[in-house]
């Protein structure tokens, strides 16, 4: 079995996002960027698929600017086989994204392709629901449980009602929830390796899909800021307050 | 122009944020029509044509729809999106599961997850947590679009009387097959609607603990919820979570309790009309969005809390 897994050069979640004085975007320069957390998640179950000897192959793909690499390379470092880097500047909108990786289905031809539920960067939620769609494959959304059986996979899903289990037939798409597992760290020895694994580039140009955004971003502002509040005293002091200021209990 | 939202139930009743995403819908454009797709779901149906804003309800009964798979419902719904100019869902794990499949299948960009309706082609949405709000207009000429519930108010339930017409199944997927669902059961209000929220963070230290925020919720008819720290060391099951993977919130009453406020926190509470953070780290962010904060150590200050509701009582009384 092979499994392609994609991820996403995202800015670091640790980082106060930061949004720019002239209303066009937030502030990358000098920002810490990484992996989407839950595409690490994405490769974790992958690479422990493969090592539970299920899987034969990981391919590990990114699509954007040039530093996006360090995120293929950081999945090659954890175990993945191979990279491929789709180079394309820009944002890409998660449409123009499934699109290129249906792409990249079609001539890699994986049974399994993985990825995390969501990037935390634009919160879209879409990409993988987008390639299943026009792959015409089954999906397993926001899965925090995933049991491979002979020709299908089981998958626990995180839903705002609780767990939901789904049987989807391989070929499929999971998209990972962050419980899905640990994600390892990579040791040093083993980010030297990666360096000399096969890393493949290709222009989205070259694949023939259309990249251009259709939606039109008018401007990016700061949220309206809460006003700050006051420290009490005690339990008690809280609770009046409570009561007879903001009259919520 | 016409909209069609996809109703949320489970062949009962309407899902409550059905309503809040109606009240999103009908800013877009008057003519709203829901499309109930489920099996022997006529009660809801008569719910949906009740709702004042709706104008059609088209409903589609069959055994393919008695859960929820996303692929049974799109190709119901593609069936029908010819005659709208936009299909609109709640950005809840239903909405966010099934709409990009239809986005796909039309080709449309989807614009997720929207706080507010400017016009019908440009709208308000969260990006980084939260942390920036970015004004998008949609170019495409349909448009999927999913709601974030809570940023709108739900519409009334009764009034209307909307013509309901049946309609014929879509194809039934046969690659995905629902296999359980682990419902947990609770008398409590649902978190994503209810008036007071009460959450417990890492600082509970074990599930034991949470009761000292069951027995406030039980007092104050709240929902709990919890930090994802709290969920990961198992403190809590995963449909509590609040925030940025989690739900969001908006009560008029979030009291957070041994939560430090980390961003992704933060996005799933901070529009919270009234915050109330109990931590005994006087330095924790979560101070920084709190109406109310008291630093104290919370095995103090729950008891000590749960008396003084109490005794609120007693003097109500």
């Amino acid at each position: 079995m092979k499994i392609l897994v994609a991820v996403k050069r995202v800015i670091d979640y640790n980082v106060q996002v930061r949004v720019k004085e002239d209303g066009t975007g937030v502030v990358t320069d000098n920002v810490k960027m990484s992996t989407n957390p839950p595409d690490d998640n994405a490769v974790e179950e992958a690479v422990k698929i493969k090592e539970s000897g299920k899987a034969k192959e990981i391919v590990a793909i990114t699509i954007g600017e040039e530093k996006a690499q360090e995120t293929v390379r950081k999945a090659l470092a954890v175990g993945a086989d191979r990279g491929i880097h789709v180079k394309v500047d820009g944002v890409v909108e998660p449409l123009a994204v499934s699109k290129i990786l249906q792409k990249i289905v079609d001539k890699e031809k994986p049974d399994l392709v993985f990825m995390g539920k969501q990037a935390i960067d634009d919160d879209c939620n879409q990409t993988g629901q987008m390639l299943a769609a026009l792959l015409n494959w089954p999906q397993a959304t926001f899965a925090s449980q995933i049991n491979v059986k002979e020709s299908s996979l089981e998958v626990t899903r995180e839903v705002d009602e609780g767990l939901e289990t789904i049987e989807v037939n391989i070929p499929a798409i999971v998209t990972c929830d962050l419980r899905l597992n640990e994600p390892r760290y990579a040791s040093l020895p083993n980010i030297m390796k990666a360096k000399k694994k096969p890393l493949e580039q290709i222009n989205a140009s070259d694949l023939g899909v259309d990249t251009k955004a259709r939606i039109e971003q008018i401007k990016v502002e700061e949220p309206p800021k809460r006003k700050a509040g006051i420290k009490v005293a005690n339990v008690s002091e809280l609770v009046q307050k409570l009561k007879n200021e903001a009259k919520v209990i | 122009m016409s909209v069609l939202l996809i109703a949320e139930h489970n062949n009962k009743e309407l899902r409550p944020f059905t309503y809040n995403a109606v009240s999103a819908a009908s800013k877009i454009d008057e003519d709203l029509h829901i499309l109930v797709l489920g099996n022997k779901s006529e009660a809801v149906a008569k719910s949906a044509s009740e709702i004042p804003n709706v104008k059609k309800v088209i409903h589609i009964d069959n055994e393919i729809y008695e859960n929820f798979i996303a692929e049974n419902y799109t190709s119901a719904i593609i069936k029908h999106a010819d005659a709208y100019s936009h299909i609109v869902c709640s950005a809840n794990t239903f909405g966010k599961n099934l709409m990009p499949r239809i986005a796909a299948l039309l080709d449309t960009s989807q614009v997720s997850d929207i706080i507010k309706v400017i016009s019908a082609d440009t709208f308000l949405r969260p990006i980084y947590a939260g942390n920036a709000f970015a004004t998008v207009k949609s170019n495409d000429k349909k448009k999927c679009i999913t709601i974030r519930p809570t940023s709108f108010e739900p519409a009334p339930a009764t009034g209307g009387s909307a013509e309901i017409v049946k309609s014929e199944a879509g194809e039934s997927f046969k690659n995905s097959k629902f296999v359980k669902r682990e419902e947990i059961k609770s008398d409590r209000p649902e978190l994503g609607t209810a008036r007071i929220v009460i959450s417990g963070g890492r600082g509970m230290q074990n599930s034991e603990n949470f009761k000292l925020i069951s027995a406030i919720a039980d007092k104050l008819n709240a929902a709990i919820g919890a930090s994802r720290a709290a969920v990961d060391a198992g403190y809590i099951t995963n449909d509590h979570q609040v925030g940025q993977t989690g739900k969001v919130v908006v009560p008029d009453l979030y009291i957070a309790v041994g939560i430090s406020g980390a961003i992704q926190h933060l996005a799933g509470m901070k529009e919270s009309k009234i915050i109330v953070a109990i931590n005994k780290d006087g330095e924790a962010p979560i101070f920084s969005v709190a109406d109310y904060g008291l630093e104290a150590d919370l095995f103090e200050a729950l008891p000590q809390f749960l008396e003084e509701l109490n005794k609120l009582n007693s003097i109500q009384k």
